[in-house]
């Protein structure tokens, strides 16, 4: 089985988000880049896949070339090789197609993305890659087995889930219950090095959006505080200052 | 021209959400001079279609056919994209639910359509750029979208525009869209829904606990006070990683982001991650025996104190307050 993995090159969870540029770019000073930690759980999945020759893992990412510290990660988390499209995101439409074009010459049995990337909080690519390539998709799975053609998918509902079944190929987007995430070990680690990672350069695309300005929330006010003893003060500033109860 | 929405409907009743996206679509419509079009697809009651014409919808299609009553994000995208043509709609509305974020991404595709997604205030129109703002970097920053195709596609995050009633009359007509077989592939096998829970994405108040609760045993009082308030129930990451709850309850950067009207924070220090995926609540709510726990710097309301003393208090106020 032929596995695609979509990977985004984030900034780590503990940044602080600041911008530059009048608020029109994000400052990168300082910050550390990771693997977008849902699309971690999808390259978990493939390699368990994959696992015992049973299927070869790709990732692929969109972005220029800091973002080979990124992927090297992936390829000693047990990823086989890699591909990098050489552009800089410019929106999801954008990234899709690029990996859409790629996947539609490489035939691909299974493409796993995150559910959303922690960065601009997209939950598109993975929808529109396989609209592009006219297959089914499930955005937000939460348990995933393939067996033959066929996935078995959980998929979280509001109050709920639901139980899919669809055919291969297909693009599965996945969150926390995939699978467990997968840490490099120092073999995987040394090997990453040897395995190859090509970069292919983008197919030209329309522009549909792009992000004008950013802005960071207002501070809150100062918190205030109740006497553990007087939970009736809490309830009552709930129902009369805040007026949620 | 026209601005479509797509309304959700859960065994044939609307969610409020399908209420909240048609008074958005229906507010950007007042802007501009358009009519405000509902899509409903499934088993849903005439009664309950015209309601949504008290929200602004002038008219009402209505896709309703056995083959339809599960949700199959490919065949219900085929769908909105048919209608949206059909009435030449320039906007397509949905809700970022679960559902919505399947499908707008299939829907914008095949329209070739720019898309918002996660949008939380109205659009602003500048020809024919719209300019909307969505959430970004979890909860961390907000960032300013411009759409710029022809056609527009926003999916609107639940709980973040108010239902406004509207006035006017509205028309329902059965609508019935040209469906590839193809489209079908997916097959939904079962559903099940934990009916006694409320839907932790849409839920107006959250009651949150974290490993200051010590163990899954004690989540009881979590559920009573739940229950009081008429909320859902949710953790942090530690819990759900520890098995205490389910993944599905994880509030964060790398779970679910939610934007109640009040978030009650339990035992929980307050973690950058776990704040990112919060600090959308309207009012905050922080109960942590840790004068220093972090979460008091983004608090509304704090009590300094152990759970397992304020809690059960917390609860019979609540109680004699509501007089039950």
């Amino acid at each position: 089985m032929k596995i695609l993995v979509c990977i985004s090159n984030v900034p780590d969870t503990t940044s602080k988000i600041t911008f530059t540029n009048d608020n029109t770019a994000f400052n990168n000073a300082g910050v550390q880049y990771i693997v977008n930690p849902y699309d971690e759980i999808a390259l978990s999945k493939a390699i368990d896949l994959a696992e015992g020759g049973k299927g070869t893992v790709t990732v692929i990412t969109v972005g220029d070339s800091s973002t080979e510290a990124t992927i090297r990660k992936a390829l000693a988390t047990g990823a086989d090789n890699a591909i990098r499209v050489n552009a800089l995101p410019r929106d999801a439409w954008f990234v899709a197609n690029q990996i859409a074009h790629y996947a539609k010459d490489n035939s691909f049995d299974l493409i796993l993305t995150g559910r959303e990337s922690i960065d601009y909080n997209g939950t598109q690519v993975g929808s529109l890659v396989a609209t592009i390539l006219n297959i089914p998709s499930v955005s937000i799975s939460k348990k995933l087995d393939i067996d033959g053609n066929s996935a078995t998918v959980e998929r979280e509902i509001e109050g709920g889930k639901e139980v899919l079944t669809l055919n291969l190929p297909a693009v599965i987007g996945t969150a926390e219950g995939v699978a467990e995430t997968k840490i490099p070990n120092m073999r995987g680690i040394m090997t990453a090095r040897t395995k190859p990672l090509d970069v292919i350069e983008p197919i030209e695309v329309a522009q549909l959006s792009h992000i004008v300005k950013f802005e960071t929330p207002a501070p809150r006010g100062a918190v205030t505080l109740v006497d553990a003893g007087d939970v009736e003060k809490l309830v009552s500033l709930l129902h009369e200052k805040a007026k949620v109860i | 021209m026209s601005i479509l929405v797509y309304v959700e409907n859960t065994d044939g009743k609307f969610k409020k959400s399908a209420f909240e996206v048609v008074s958005y679509a229906n507010a950007i419509a007042e802007q501009s001079g358009t009519e405000v079009i509902a899509l409903s697809i499934g088993n849903v009651e005439e009664s309950q279609l015209s309601v949504l014409g008290k929200y602004g919808a002038s008219k009402v299609l209505n896709v309703n056919t056995e083959q339809l009553k599960s949700f199959v994000n490919q065949a219900y995208a085929a769908i909105i994209v048919d209608a949206a043509k059909s009435s030449s709609a320039s906007i397509v509305v949905l809700s970022n639910s679960f559902s919505g974020k399947g499908l707008a991404p299939r829907v914008a595709a095949k329209l070739e359509a720019g898309l918002a997604d996660g949008a939380i205030e109205l659009p602003t129109v500048n020809g024919e750029t719209l300019q909307v703002k969505t959430g970004a970097f979890s909860g961390k920053a907000f960032a300013y979208v411009a759409l710029t195709s022809a056609v527009k596609v926003i999916a609107v995050n639940p709980n973040s525009f108010e239902v406004k009633e509207a006035e006017g009359t509205v028309t329902i007509e059965p609508y019935s869209p040209s469906i590839d077989t193809s489209d079908f592939s997916t097959i939904v096998k079962d559903i099940i829904r934990a009916t006694d829970k409320i839907s932790l994405p849409e839920a107006e108040i959250v009651v949150s606990a974290g490993r200051g609760l010590k163990g899954p045993e004690n989540w009881g009082m979590i559920e009573e006070l739940a229950h009081v308030l008429g909320a859902a129930t949710a953790c942090s990451k530690p819990v759900s990683d520890a098995g205490w709850r389910p993944h599905s309850e994880h509030v964060g950067q790398t779970g679910i982001a939610v934007s109640p009207n009040l978030y009650i924070a339990i035992g929980i220090s307050g973690a950058i991650q776990h704040l990112a995926g919060v600090s959308a609540s309207k009012t905050i709510v922080v109960i942590n025996k840790d004068p220093e726990a972090p979460f008091f710097k983004v608090a509304d309301y704090g009590i300094v104190g152990d759970a397992f003393d304020v809690i059960p208090k917390l609860i019979t106020a609540l109680k004699a307050y509501k007089g039950i």
